[in-house]
C-alpha cells in the first residue's frame, strides 16, 4: 500500500535543505508531512510523522491542534479524532499548538485555525483524521521495513506494532526516526464509523489539572524577562478619537514608565505592575473627540429598527407561495412584534495581548480563537511581514465570539510595544473597558405575521427582520448584493440552518439597520435571536387557534423529520401532555444551527407573577456525531447558563453614544442558585457532521418564554426580562 | 510594605498599603493562579481564604491582609496531594475554560471547611461565583462528592 521512499531524492533534497536553512520549511505542498528524507522536526527534536503527529524517543504522542481550546473541549475531541486512526496509546497522549507563523510558512498545513461557528470538530474531522491514518501506516511500514517483512503482516495497536506471523512486536517511539523519512502515502483509507474506539467515548479531557491547581497560564497570567504592564483606555464612544491627555500629570506616579497614545483612539498607561498602570491610567486626565455618535441613544436606535419593519426594501431569506395573498385572504390574522438587545460576551477573562516588538521581530502572546486572524493584526500594526512576525497562542478564559473575527485588543498591544521597542508589554483591560469595547450581539427587531385559514390552517407567515448585520460591519466582501446570508440563521430554505417548518406562503426577510455600535459573533449568533422570533411566535399562532403547541409543530414538521425527531424526543422525555407537578408549566422550542438539531423543553413556576424558577431543562441534540458525550452535556448544561443569563438579565444600552454597563452589577450572569437541572439527550443520527458549543443556546429562551406564558397567560417579547421586573430565583 | 503569610510563606511586600490584595498577590508574590475578573467583588474570580475564610481579594486592600495567613489555589493541594473539592473537580470534569474555577474552589473548600455536609440550600446561599461557561450542574455535583469523600 505504501511506496517505499527512495533514501536520496535529488529535488525533494534540494528543496528540503533550502528551507531548513532559511529557518522555515518551504516550498513543501504536501498535506501531511515533509518529501522523503527532510524530516521536519519539533522544537525538542523529536520527529514529526505528520504534521498533526510527533512521536517522542519515549513513546510520547504529541497531537498538534490547530483549534482553540477555550472551555469547548475542542484540544480532547480532535485529538481524540486523530488517535482513533493513530492507535496510540491514548495515555501517551500530549497536545500542542502549532503557531500561526508555522502554519503560514507551511502554506497551512495544519489548515483553518478559526475556532468559532461550532466548526472546531465538524469541519475539521478529516484532515485530522487524515493525519492520524497516514503516520499510522508510516509507523507500521517502518517497523515493517526493518523487520524486512511485508507491512501488510503488521497491525497497530496502543502504540505498539505487531508482526502477526512472528508475534514481533516495537512500539511508534522505536520506530518514528524511521518512519519520518518516509513519504507519506496518499488517501489512506478511514475507518468506517462503526469500529471506532476512542470517538464517541467520554473521555476526560486533557487539560484538567492545570485548571485545579492556578498552574495553567492565562494571557493575563503571562510572565516575560524585562516584562511592563500597560492599562489602557479607548474612546468610550465608538468612532471617537483622543483629543488631548496631560501625561505630566501621571508621569511621576509610582511605577510609571510610559504614557502613549495608541493609534487615533486611545490611550495606554505602561508601569512596571498593572495596577500602577491602572492607578495612574484612571488619574490620567483625558479630552476626548467623541464624534458624530455622541448623542446616539437607545430609543433611536429602537426607532430607526422599527422603520425596518415596514420598509419596502428587504433582502429575501426563505420564500414560497404569494404571502401578501395569504394574509390579505386570511380567516383570522395573528401579529406580533419581537425584540432583542445589544449583549456583550463578557469572558471571565478580559481581553488581553502582550507584544515585543524590535524593527527586526514582533512577537505576540495571546489567547485568540483565530491565531491566524492575530497574526493578521499582528503583521498589520507592526508593519513587519510575515517571516518576521509570530503569535503564540494561549488557552483562553472564555472567548465566545470576542476572541475569534476581533483583534483589536492584539492590534493596541502591539502598536503599544512599538512604542517601547524592545521590551515586552503585556497590556491587559479592565473589566470596564471590555465592558465599554465589546462586539455586541446584534440588535434586531422582528414583526411575524400568520395567517389562517377558515379550517385553522396556518396558510400563510411572515417573517420580517429590521436590525444589524454582523457581516455587514465584519466582513463585508462575504454579503451577497447587499444581503447578509448570516442574518437567517435558522430561517433558510436548506443548508446547516434549515427552517425546521413548511407553511403553503412563506416569507422571511431582512431590512437590514446598522448602527455605530459594533456587532459580532455572539455564542450562537443570529439563531438566538431567531430562534425567540419562530418558536415563540409558532406558540402564537397554536393558541390562537386552540392547539396544543407540540402538535401544531408537528403538522408543519413532517417534511422536518429530523427536525421533529428531536422536539420528540424532549417532548417524551419531559412528559409533555401528562400532568406537570402543582405549579410548574412547560414550554416548548427546537431549532437547526450549525448542522445541528436541537430541542428543549423548559419547566418553570412563577411566584408573585414576577419570580421565575426555572426548575428543569430536558435538551436533545443530534448532531450527527457525538465524539466526546461527557464534553457534549457539559456544552449543553453551560449553554442554558449562557441563554438563560441573556433571556433574564443581559442588555447593554446605547447614551450619549456609549454603552452604560460597566461592569457585572449592571451586566449580571447567572449563579448556581438560579441553575437548573439540565438533562441531555445526545441522538447521534450518522452521516453528517454538526456543531456542538453553541447550537443549544437558542432554544433555552424560547423555551422558557413558551413556558411563562403557560404560567401566566402573558407573552413577553423584549428581553431581557429585568425590564420587566421579572428576576429568576 | 506589607507582611502577611502566603501559603505558609512569610513575606514582606513593597507595595502601596490601597494595592488590592489580588493584584499583590500577582504581581508582587508572583502567584497567578488567583484571578481579576471583575475588581468590585461581583464576580468571585480573585476569592482565596485569609484566616481560612474566604474573600474576595480585588476590593481588600493589601493592608487589610496585614499580619494574617493567606491561602491561594496554589497552596490548596497540601504537600502535592490534591484537596478532596480539587479531586472531585478533577473526577467530576468541572472546569471548561477554567478561568473561574480557581476562585469557585477556593470558595467551595471555605465552604466545606464550614459546612462539611452542605444540602443544596447551602451551595445556592455560599457559592456566588460567576462562571459564564456555566459549569454549575457539574460544580453542585462535585460539591457534594467532595463532601462525601
Amino acid at each position: 500500500m505504501i511506496a517505499k521512499t527512495p533514501k536520496f531524492d535529488r529535488r525533494s533534497f534540494i528543496v528540503g535543505t533550502a528551507a531548513v536553512g532559511g529557518g522555515l520549511v518551504l516550498g513543501l505542498n504536501i498535506p501531511f508531512g515533509p518529501i522523503g528524507g527532510s524530516v521536519v522536526r519539533a522544537q525538542d527534536g523529536s520527529p514529526e510523522i505528520t504534521a498533526w503527529v510527533v512521536i517522542r524517543p519515549d513513546d510520547t504522542v504529541v497531537i498538534r491542534v490547530a483549534r482553540s481550546e477555550m472551555g469547548q473541549g475542542t484540544l480532547t475531541g480532535l485529538a481524540q479524532m486523530v488517535a482513533e486512526e493513530l492507535e496510540c496509546d491514548w495515555s501517551k497522549v500530549t497536545t500542542e499548538y502549532p503557531t500561526p507563523g508555522q502554519s503560514v510558512a507551511r502554506k497551512r498545513v495544519w489548515g483553518d485555525f478559526s475556532t468559532g461557528g461550532s466548526r472546531g470538530i465538524r469541519e475539521s474531522h478529516q484532515y485530522v483524521r487524515q493525519g492520524g491514518a497516514t503516520a499510522r501506516t508510516m509507523l507500521v511500514q517502518a517497523a515493517a521495513d526493518a523487520w524486512k517483512v511485508p507491512a501488510a503482516e503488521c497491525s497497530a495497536a496502543n502504540s505498539v506494532i505487531t508482526h502477526q506471523p512472528s508475534g514481533r512486536t516495537t512500539t511508534y517511539g522505536k520506530v518514528a526516526e524511521a518512519a519520518a523519512k518516509l513519504t507519506p502515502p496518499a488517501n489512506v483509507p478511514l475507518k468506517d464509523p462503526k469500529d471506532w474506539k476512542l470517538i464517541g467515548k467520554p473521555v476526560k479531557r486533557l487539560d484538567t489539572m492545570d485548571k485545579l491547581t492556578g498552574a495553567q497560564v492565562y494571557g493575563m497570567d503571562l510572565k516575560l524577562p524585562g516584562m511592563l504592564n500597560a492599562a489602557i483606555k479607548d474612546c468610550p464612544v465608538f468612532g471617537g478619537k483622543v483629543k488631548s491627555f496631560e501625561a505630566a500629570k501621571v508621569t511621576g506616579m509610582p511605577g510609571v514608565r510610559h504614557v502613549v497614545k495608541v493609534g487615533d483612539s486611545g490611550v495606554a498607561v505602561v508601569a512596571d505592575t498593572w495596577w500602577q498602570a491602572k492607578t495612574a491610567l484612571d488619574a490620567l486626565p483625558i479630552v476626548w473627540d467623541e464624534g458624530q455618535h455622541a448623542k446616539v441613544s437607545s430609543a433611536q436606535i429602537a426607532d430607526m429598527l422599527k422603520a425596518g419593519l415596514t420598509a419596502d426594501q428587504a433582502f429575501v431569506a426563505n420564500k414560497n407561495g404569494d404571502v401578501s395573498a395569504a394574509i390579505a385572504g386570511a380567516a383570522k390574522k395573528v401579529e406580533a412584534v419581537y425584540a432583542y438587545p445589544f449583549q456583550n460576551h463578557a469572558p471571565m477573562e478580559v481581553m488581553n495581548a502582550t507584544a515585543r516588538y524590535t524593527p527586526e521581530r514582533c512577537e505576540v502572546w495571546v489567547p485568540t480563537q483565530n491565531g491566524e486572524a492575530a497574526f493578521a493584526a499582528t503583521l498589520a500594526a507592526s508593519g513587519l511581514p510575515a517571516d518576521k512576525c509570530e503569535v503564540y497562542k494561549i488557552h483562553l478564559g472564555g472567548g465566545f465570539g470576542r476572541r475569534g473575527a476581533f483583534h483589536d485588543y492584539v492590534t493596541q498591544a502591539v502598536l503599544i510595544a512599538k512604542q517601547v521597542p524592545g521590551t515586552p508589554v503585556k497590556m491587559i483591560w479592565s473589566r470596564e473597558e471590555d465592558m465599554l469595547h465589546g462586539r455586541y450581539h446584534p440588535v434586531t427587531q422582528c414583526k411575524l405575521v400568520g395567517a389562517f385559514d377558515a379550517n385553522n390552517n396556518l396558510t400563510g407567515l411572515h417573517m420580517r427582520i429590521s436590525g444589524q448585520s454582523i457581516l455587514a460591519a465584519v466582513r463585508p466582501e462575504a454579503l451577497q448584493d447587499g444581503r447578509d446570508p448570516a442574518t437567517f440563521q435558522g430561517l433558510n430554505p436548506t443548508g446547516e440552518f434549515a427552517f425546521g417548518y413548511s407553511v403553503p406562503n412563506l416569507l422571511i426577510d431582512h431590512a437590514m439597520r446598522n448602527t455605530h455600535v459594533p456587532p459580532g459573533f455572539w455564542r450562537g449568533v443570529n439563531i438566538n435571536q431567531n430562534a425567540i422570533y419562530v418558536e415563540c411566535f409558532m406558540d402564537e399562532l397554536a393558541q390562537a387557534v386552540g392547539q396544543d403547541p407540540l402538535e401544531f409543530r408537528r403538522k408543519l414538521m413532517s417534511k422536518h423529520p429530523k427536525h421533529l425527531a428531536v422536539l420528540n424526543a424532549v417532548a417524551d422525555r419531559a412528559g409533555w401532555g401528562k400532568p406537570a407537578p402543582q405549579g410548574v408549566y412547560r414550554g416548548l422550542a427546537q431549532m437547526m444551527a450549525f448542522n445541528s438539531y436541537v430541542a428543549a423543553c423548559a419547566e418553570i413556576s412563577v411566584s408573585g407573577g414576577d419570580k421565575v424558577k426555572v426548575h428543569r431543562i430536558v435538551c436533545a441534540t443530534d448532531p450527527g456525531y457525538a465524539v466526546n458525550p461527557a464534553q457534549i452535556e457539559r456544552q449543553i448544561a453551560g449553554s442554558f447558563v449562557y441563554g438563560l443569563s441573556a433571556l433574564f438579565m443581559e442588555e447593554c444600552t446605547v447614551k450619549d453614544g456609549r454603552i452604560e454597563q460597566e461592569n457585572f452589577h449592571t451586566y449580571d450572569s447567572m449563579r448556581i442558585a438560579q441553575m437548573p437541572k439540565v438533562e441531555s439527550i445526545i441522538m447521534p443520527s450518522g452521516g453528517f457532521w454538526g456543531g456542538v458549543g453553541e447550537p443549544t443556546i437558542c432554544v433555552a429562551a424560547p423555551a422558557v418564554l413558551n413556558a411563562f406564558f403557560a404560567a401566566t397567560g402573558k407573552r413577553l417579547r423584549t428581553i431581557p426580562l429585568k425590564q420587566h421586573g421579572i428576576t429568576m430565583v | 510594605m506589607a507582611r502577611f503569610t502566603v501559603n505558609g510563606k512569610a513575606l514582606e511586600v513593597d507595595v502601596n498599603p490601597s494595592t488590592p490584595l489580588l493584584w499583590a498577590i500577582r504581581e508582587q508574590v508572583g502567584l497567578t493562579g488567583t484571578k481579576y475578573g471583575c475588581g468590585v467583588a461581583q464576580c468571585g474570580a480573585c476569592t482565596v481564604h485569609l484566616d481560612g475564610a474566604a474573600v474576595r481579594s480585588c476590593v481588600m486592600p493589601v493592608a487589610a491582609a496585614e499580619g494574617k495567613q493567606i491561602t491561594t489555589i496554589e497552596g490548596l493541594a497540601a504537600g502535592g496531594t490534591l484537596h478532596k473539592v480539587q479531586q472531585a473537580w478533577l473526577e467530576y470534569q468541572v472546569p471548561q475554560c477554567g478561568f473561574c474555577q480557581s476562585g469557585m474552589i477556593m470558595a467551595v473548600a471555605a465552604l466545606l471547611k464550614d459546612k462539611p455536609k452542605p444540602t443544596d440550600a447551602d451551595i445556592d446561599a455560599g457559592i456566588t461565583n460567576i462562571c459564564r461557561c456555566g459549569t454549575f450542574q457539574q460544580v453542585r455535583e462535585a460539591i457534594h462528592a467532595a463532601a462525601k469523600a
